[in-house]
């Protein structure tokens, strides 16, 4: 006797709960393996999911089992050219050794390998994000920074009295009153016509019966009328009111980009993968922001997401002309108790003569009051240049508001940007 | 002779197929005698057969991270074509389980069936170890206690918690087997029932054992006191379970739990060579059949006979692929050998067997397959002439001398000693160190002593000082390890915490 069960609809995801408790026994070595291949990623693929790599070792189960050494014997098929007594050395690299093991099979069968598997995308930028976030945001952590606003909607039937409303209860007394009584006012009209037309008429007997016994019809008639209660807690209705969730505190990301002549390619390369970077990093984490674009060379131009990230512009290089212009669109657009205002400005350092001092200028004056956080990044392999000399002086001055780190290639901006964007445990600000 | 029409001539499967496939390999095993559970068979996914894998193929399992590294290992070879799956599951437990994939074709599935459901099945039913030491009927319900159990132990001591224990349990589970007492039948009901009495028996009889008041007459003989245990106890987590000082009823509970299903799967790893063996050999001998009545066709019978014969090729030990004895090929070629000597024996089979060489070969196969296990059943049962085919040969390895040597080899001299050896390599006891608890200072500082009885002079591997980690969490004070060889003097000790070497007694 055989039952056939079609199971393949039932759940697949069976080992979900598995993996998960996997993923996280193993994320300090996960987190490692993510942040090499983000090194090697080009631009268009850094947000995929990945193949990750850990030492097999690290996810051993351990066991008792026998060492190396002692006598054994183990019986092997297939035998070419042995007779009895033969003697021979020792295979090298352990090829015979593995022997009947079946038992246990999975790890030993390995050898050395490391271990490897694959996460999804949301894995990667989850192990990828872990830990940072926007520093000294005024309202903490935006990404569920959400305050509740009380929002009207409709009325109910209970509630507290505070949020009675009048009219409508009054008005649901009316109609109600009208449904229970209004088949008797029809009837009561009816019969005080009937009276007017008797009482009209020649009085009689007969007739002062029937008035009698009409008078007596109404009454009862008004009597019940009377007894249905003027309002009813079945009549009272309440303002009903929801919360709605509502954004609390508003988050502005100035990024700036120096696309100047000195800036060679691979210097373009390695700052535009930190913007992506940064996008990435805000657009996954921040329900709530808005992004400014702002690259220049001689003159800065507010872009958008592509021209940013694609154009091919150049020219020389001042690099206070981005700054007034972040300046201009901060004051204009992003009145500052509303809105927490981020900065992150990358650049060969390479600026025009006496224009650093110009920057500094700026920034002490027109920016850093306003920002939250202001996060520059110099993008050389050579010596520091002017403007870096300039930004350390403002770095002594605040040293928590104004950061800057240096890179000097690929390898370098992942380490960077966590360094920059580390959860940090007090708030200022 | 071919009077039937076939079952199916296509490749694809379906339900009433496989129904009918069921129906007419149940009706020939039934016929050979094969007495089995009644089973049930469930068609899955590849995804869903990987979760199988994951779950040390049962069908539901408490939570645990190691399942999970080994899903993603599967998944990730599975998709990188590394690996294929498994073509069947079969779980000894009745109703006999057994999961067919649905990328099979239908040939597929008929030999599945008639390996897993007909094979697996009447020898899970039949055989002595299974029939002493797992209950088919309870195992699913234990499994889903145990699941449960352990998820409210998650929620009310923590994930974290939980897992250490597990942890700790896992590296131990070899060690968790009863080998020579038959262990109590695992029902859910009865568990429930039991479980907090013997928490609280358990506790107690803890308490009175490390009653720390000296008792006045031998307060001050402390060199006198008796061992304890007794004896050495082979069942370390049985041994931790019922008396490690420190931990908490549910914890106790956990190690029971990884116990009872150590247990559970132990039979099988004794079995392996026999359980492929006999299933191998059923598939071959009922789909033949329904060749031979004309139910299935010539193509089936190519199909069928590619994979049987892939499933059973053994490569040369000096192949790129070989990886151990095939215990698939082992076993078939032992079944079919076994049939062949009762059927036609020469001269040397009846020298060799004269007890049932020329017997009809149901019987002989049936007892077999009940009353022995690999150890046994190649020590009573492989014939030369199977040595002389398999070309078995037998090298000694001593690893104080710079050379191997060649014991004995598939001739007239060497058979006696290559079945003997590879009986040898079957043996549990020779393949896994043989570690036992030996001592506890109940009265002094509590440590724990295990003894390792060494065996070939084989040590412990490097792993050693890992799992002691995990038996002190258990066991809450200190723990020490000596490799005792046959002549009782002890040539290596491990200690956790590690100690170093100055203070060694």
């Amino acid at each position: 006797m055989s039952y056939i069960i079609d199971r393949r609809l039932n759940g697949k995801k069976k080992s979900t709960v598995n993996r998960q408790r996997f993923l996280r026994r193993y994320k300090k070595q996960i987190k490692r393996a993510v942040e090499d291949a983000i090194k090697n990623r080009s631009i268009q693929d850094m947000d995929r999911g990945s193949e990750i790599t850990i030492p097999r070792k690290d996810t051993s189960e351990p066991f008792f089992h026998h060492g190396a050494g002692g006598q054994q014997t183990r019986i092997y098929p297939g035998n070419k050219e042995f007779t009895t007594g033969d003697e021979f050395d020792r295979p090298q690299g352990g090829g015979g050794g593995g022997g009947s093991g079946q038992g246990q099979a999975s790890n030993q069968g390995g050898g050395e390998d490391d271990f490897t598997f694959t996460i999804d995308q949301e894995e990667f930028l989850d192990f990828m994000f872990e830990d940072l976030e926007l520093p000294y945001l005024v309202k903490k952590q935006l990404k569920d920074s959400t305050q509740f606003e009380l929002r009207r909607a409709g009325f109910t039937q209970t509630g507290s009295p505070d949020k009675l409303n009048v009219v409508r209860s009054l008005r649901a007394a009316h109609a109600r009153r009208i449904a229970l009584g209004g088949s008797h006012k029809a009837e009561v009209r009816e019969l005080r016509k009937q009276l007017w037309a008797l009482e009209s008429e020649a009085p009689s007997d007969e007739n002062k019966l029937q008035i009698e016994a009409l008078k007596e019809q109404i009454k009862t008639l008004t009597q019940n009328q009377k007894k249905i209660p003027f309002i009813d807690d079945f009549d009272l209705r309440f303002n009903n009111t929801v919360r709605v969730p509502t954004p609390s505190s508003k988050a502005v990301m100035f990024c700036l980009m120096d696309v100047s002549g000195s800036m060679t390619q691979t210097i373009k390369e390695i700052a535009k993968r930190f913007f992506i970077l940064l996008y990435m990093f805000l657009n996954r984490n921040y329900k709530h922001i808005e992004v400014v674009f702002i690259r220049h060379h001689t003159h800065a131009k507010e872009v958008d997401e592509q021209e940013f990230f694609y154009s091919r512009e150049t020219g020389g290089t001042i690099v206070s002309s981005a700054l007034e212009l972040a300046a201009e669109v901060l004051e204009e657009r992003y009145p500052n108790n509303d809105w927490n205002v981020y900065v992150a400005q990358a650049s060969d350092g390479d600026n025009w003569e006496g224009d650093s001092q110009r920057c500094s200028e700026l920034l002490i004056k027109r920016i850093l009051p306003l920002v939250q956080y202001y996060a520059y990044v110099e993008i050389t392999n050579g010596p520091h240049q002017n403007l870096w000399d300039e930004y350390e002086a403002i770095h002594e001055r605040f040293p928590d508001q104004f950061a800057m780190q240096h890179i000097e290639d690929v390898s370098d901006i992942y380490p960077v940007f966590r360094k920059l964007f580390e959860r940090k445990t007090e708030g200022a600000a | 002779m071919k009077k039937n029409k076939p079952i199916s001539t296509g490749a694809e499967w379906t339900f009433e197929l496989v129904e009918r496939y069921d129906r007419e390999i149940g009706r020939v095993a039934a016929e050979f005698g094969l007495d089995t559970y009644p089973n049930q068979i469930e068609i899955i996914t590849s995804e869903q057969m990987m979760d199988a894998y994951a779950s040390v193929g049962m069908p539901l399992n408490y939570h645990h991270w190691s399942y999970g590294k080994q899903f993603v290992e599967t998944e990730q070879r599975y998709r990188r074509g590394q690996m294929g799956l498994a073509y069947e599951i079969v779980i000894n437990s009745d109703p006999c389980i057994s999961y067919l994939m649905e990328e099979n074709t239908m040939t597929m599935q008929a030999l599945v069936i008639a390996h897993a459901c007909y094979g697996h099945n009447s020898f899970f039913k039949g055989n002595y170890l299974f029939r002493t030491w797992t209950d088919a009927s309870a195992i699913i319900d234990y499994l889903v206690f145990a699941k449960s159990y352990i998820a409210k132990c998650e929620e009310r001591h923590g994930v974290e918690e939980v897992e250490a224990i597990l942890d700790s349990c896992h590296a131990l589970m070899n060690y968790g087997v009863n080998r020579y007492q038959r262990p109590k039948p695992l029902t859910a009901e009865e568990e429930k029932e039991r479980l907090r009495a013997r928490e609280e028996y358990n506790q107690r009889h803890i308490n009175m054992l490390w009653n720390t008041i000296p008792r006045k007459e031998n307060a001050d003989q402390a060199e006198e006191q008796p061992r304890f245990p007794a004896e050495p106890e082979e069942n370390i987590l049985y041994f931790i379970e019922k008396n490690a000082p420190l931990l908490e009823p549910w914890q106790r509970e956990i190690v029971r739990i990884v116990r009872k299903v150590s247990q559970y799967f132990y039979p099988q790893k004794q079995t392996q060579v026999m359980n492929e063996g006999w299933a191998c050999f059923w598939h071959y001998t009922l789909l033949h059949q329904l060749f031979d009545e004309g139910l299935v066709t010539d193509g089936f019978m190519m199909e069928f006979l590619h994979s049987h014969t892939s499933v059973v090729y053994q490569p040369s030990f000096d192949s790129p692929y070989f990886s151990g004895i095939n215990p698939y090929t082992l076993g078939y070629h032992m079944m079919q050998d076994i049939k062949r000597i009762c059927e036609s024996p020469t001269a040397e089979d009846r020298d060799w067997f004269p007890e049932w060489a020329g017997s009809p070969w149901q019987e002989v196969l049936d007892n077999a397959m009940r009353n022995y296990k690999d150890e046994s059943f190649i020590q009573q049962f492989l014939s030369p002439r199977l040595i002389r085919e398999l070309k078995l040969f037998s090298i000694f390895d001593d690893s104080d001398k710079p050379t191997l040597k060649v014991n004995a080899i598939h001739d007239e001299g060497g058979y006696k000693k290559i079945r003997e050896d590879l009986a040898a390599q079957y043996n549990l006891g020779n393949r896994e160190p043989n570690i036992q608890v030996y001592n506890v200072d109940v009265r002094g500082n509590r440590s724990l002593t295990l003894r390792h009885f060494m065996h070939n002079n084989r040590p412990l591997g490097d792993e050693t000082d890992e799992v002691m980690k995990h038996i002190h969490r258990l066991w809450g004070f200190d723990v020490h390890l000596e490799s005792v060889t046959p002549d009782n003097s002890v040539i290596e000790t491990f200690h956790c915490p590690a100690r170093s070497s100055l203070v060694l007694e």
